[in-house]
């Protein structure tokens, strides 16, 4: 009796070993599988999981109460599940000029910004390539400097410099070029600025990381053939960066149509753009089936750029 | 691509310099008795004395700051992870998906990340009463959901620059891939993750909208706070407080060039030992 219950706990520690060791080595094999199912798992959760809930409540109605909005799956008495598919949202987006509006205007102010970056970056960027060796760091580093000030504050800063009694306005008068302040803060050209300033870098940088990898002596061949600078940079050196082009556009692109606190700040009521709208719907109507569906459109204008990013991107993870 | 750099392009460099500082110089003058920011009243403390005397200024930097450390330190451990299953484990079930989902947030327009996250810590408190007030703990895993993002990033660019010749030296030697992975590849990755880590803390203490979105009434980071003061015009406090950040951000970027500096030429010393004994 007294040798079988010792018996029995030896049993037991032994297979308690066995459970840890047997875990352990579990653990030393699969180790890999749990480092990938960590960040995935989270990103399954707090990033893709809120799209679906933000697409069911635009098939929603508003409701007065907490959340304001009907639930899709009802359960009715004795067991009878109703489902509940509203397509309201989007035809009130579709027939309200204001949000087709809007819409287009955010995707015509985003665009002509992006071209203002590229004309701005490329020769930015082709500078800091054919700078020496001492200069091309520093200048690289100016160009990420800005990037770790704050946004918010970079914009508020733009608010001083175009005030009717801003800097350039006093400036201007000080020097007898204008006697009234010209209106510029509030108004679609401040927009421009304040995007074109906060996403330039974006433009720069992988245009620069892109038109690094260029072999100098292919426009060395060109020159020997004949070929004057420019027709080699139209032929030669424009057509090899391309990818870079397309990578920075749509990182300026992207955001920007979607920018919420440069158009609040420097437009004012001026100037609408979708993120504004988005907001406002949101926080003041408190109207969130639409505002979600305002979201889902969003995401459908934005969804081919950004297939079209990650494809280069994935390009160019390969590449290296 | 050295070479020649014409005249063209150093005045483009220049403007495009220009550009870039003298909004960020402009900021700077807060030493301004007057109350109008743009009217020179004479050199002044008076604003930082109204700066510091705010007891909703001090809360939200705290916030702030309390949320930046917690999701850098989360958003690096998150990101390395994800970084390391990209580079360097080969093929896996879900990896396009996975990939997908990791580069996404870079390019979300703000205001959809911050509606959806907010729309699904409503729904989880419907269903698990959790979370029931939404603050810190709700900014703090928004951010963590972007910031990771950006570190993933960083520190893939890192693992694919750094080659694996060191790793296949120590694999030859008899080290099982777990021990490579810790002796070799996690040393090595230090500068990307301490890069990493920086860039988390900046980005959650950069955020507005996706925070606006997921907090609740009472619960202001320092953005929010700002963004509502200065929605109404220029203010003088605020012009003292980006004299602050801007000063506290130049310190941090000088020493961080120092560390990386200081890494990057004992990095080649290794690699250029790797190599030569191949």
């Amino acid at each position: 009796m007294n040798i079988g219950m010792k018996n029995d706990i030896s049993m037991k520690v032994k297979n308690q070993n066995s459970i840890v060791d047997r875990f352990l080595r579990r653990l030393q094999e699969n180790w890999r599988s749990i480092v990938i199912i960590i960040p995935f798992v989270w990103l399954l959760m707090f990033f893709l999981f809120p799209f679906f809930i933000v697409a069911k409540i635009s098939l929603a109605e508003i409701k007065i109460a907490s959340p304001p909005f009907t639930s899709m799956v009802e359960w009715a008495d004795g067991g009878i599940m109703t489902i509940r598919i509203v397509f309201d949202n989007f035809l009130y987006i579709i027939n309200d000029s204001l949000y087709i509006n809007t819409y287009l205007n955010s995707v015509k102010i985003a665009s002509t910004a992006t071209v203002i970056s590229l004309l701005l970056g490329y020769p930015i960027a082709y500078g800091i390539v054919r700078s020496g060796p001492i200069a091309k760091p520093i200048l690289l580093f100016m160009v990420i400097l800005p990037f770790w000030t704050s946004f918010l504050l970079r914009v508020y800063a733009w608010m001083g410099l175009l005030a009717d009694q801003g800097t350039i306005n006093s400036l201007l008068i000080a020097l007898g070029f204008i006697n009234e302040p010209i209106q510029m803060l509030y108004s679609e050209f401040a927009v421009y600025i304040g995007i074109v300033y906060t996403y330039l870098p974006f433009m720069i940088l992988p245009l620069y990381a892109n038109m690094e990898k260029l072999d100098s002596s292919l426009n060395e061949a060109a020159a020997d053939l004949g070929s004057k600078p420019t027709n080699t940079f139209f032929k030669v050196t424009l057509p090899l960066t391309m990818p870079g082009v397309i990578a920075g556009s749509l990182l300026v692109f992207i955001p920007a149509s979607g920018e919420y606190v440069i158009p609040d700040l420097l437009g004012g009521g001026n100037v609408q753009m979708i993120g504004r709208v988005l907001f406002n719907e949101f926080s003041r109507n408190t109207d969130w089936p639409v505002a979600s569906a305002v979201a889902i459109a969003m995401l459908f204008l934005l969804v081919f750029p950004i297939i079209i990013f990650q494809y280069y991107q994935g390009k160019a993870a390969e590449g290296n | 691509m050295y070479g020649k750099r014409s005249k063209f392009l150093t005045v483009m460099l220049t403007i495009g310099m220009a550009f870039f500082y003298i909004p960020i110089i402009l900021l700077v003058d807060s030493f301004n008795y007057s109350k109008l920011v743009l009217v020179w009243g004479g050199w002044s403390t008076r604003w930082y004395k109204v700066l510091f005397e705010s007891e909703e200024v001090w809360a939200a930097v705290n916030m702030s700051l309390k949320i930046a450390l917690v999701n850098a330190t989360f958003a690096t451990i998150l990101g390395m992870l994800a970084a390391l299953s990209m580079v360097r484990f080969g093929k896996f079930r879900g990896r396009t998906l996975f990939g997908g989902m990791l580069v996404a947030p870079l390019v979300m327009p703000e205001v959809i990340t911050g509606l959806s996250l907010l729309v699904m810590f409503i729904t989880l408190k419907q269903f698990f009463g959790w979370p029931e007030n939404r603050g810190f703990a709700t900014i703090t895993i928004a951010h963590i959901t972007f910031s990771m993002a950006y570190v993933a990033v960083t520190i893939q660019a890192r693992l694919t620059g750094m080659g694996q010749s060191l790793e296949e030296a120590a694999a030859d030697l008899g080290a099982k891939p777990f021990k490579v992975l810790t002796a070799i590849t996690m040393p090595r990755l230090t500068p990307a993750l301490i890069s990493g880590w920086l860039l988390a803390f900046t980005l959650s203490l950069d955020d507005l909208v996706i925070a606006s979105f997921v907090s609740g009434p009472g619960a202001n980071t320092l953005p929010i706070l700002i963004f509502s003061r200065i929605r109404l015009g220029l203010r003088p406090d605020i012009n003292a407080l980006a004299t602050i950040i801007i000063l506290v951000v130049a310190v941090c970027i000088a020493i961080a060039a120092l560390i990386m500096f200081r890494q990057q030429k004992r990095d080649m010393l290794d690699q250029q030992l790797a190599e030569g004994e191949k």
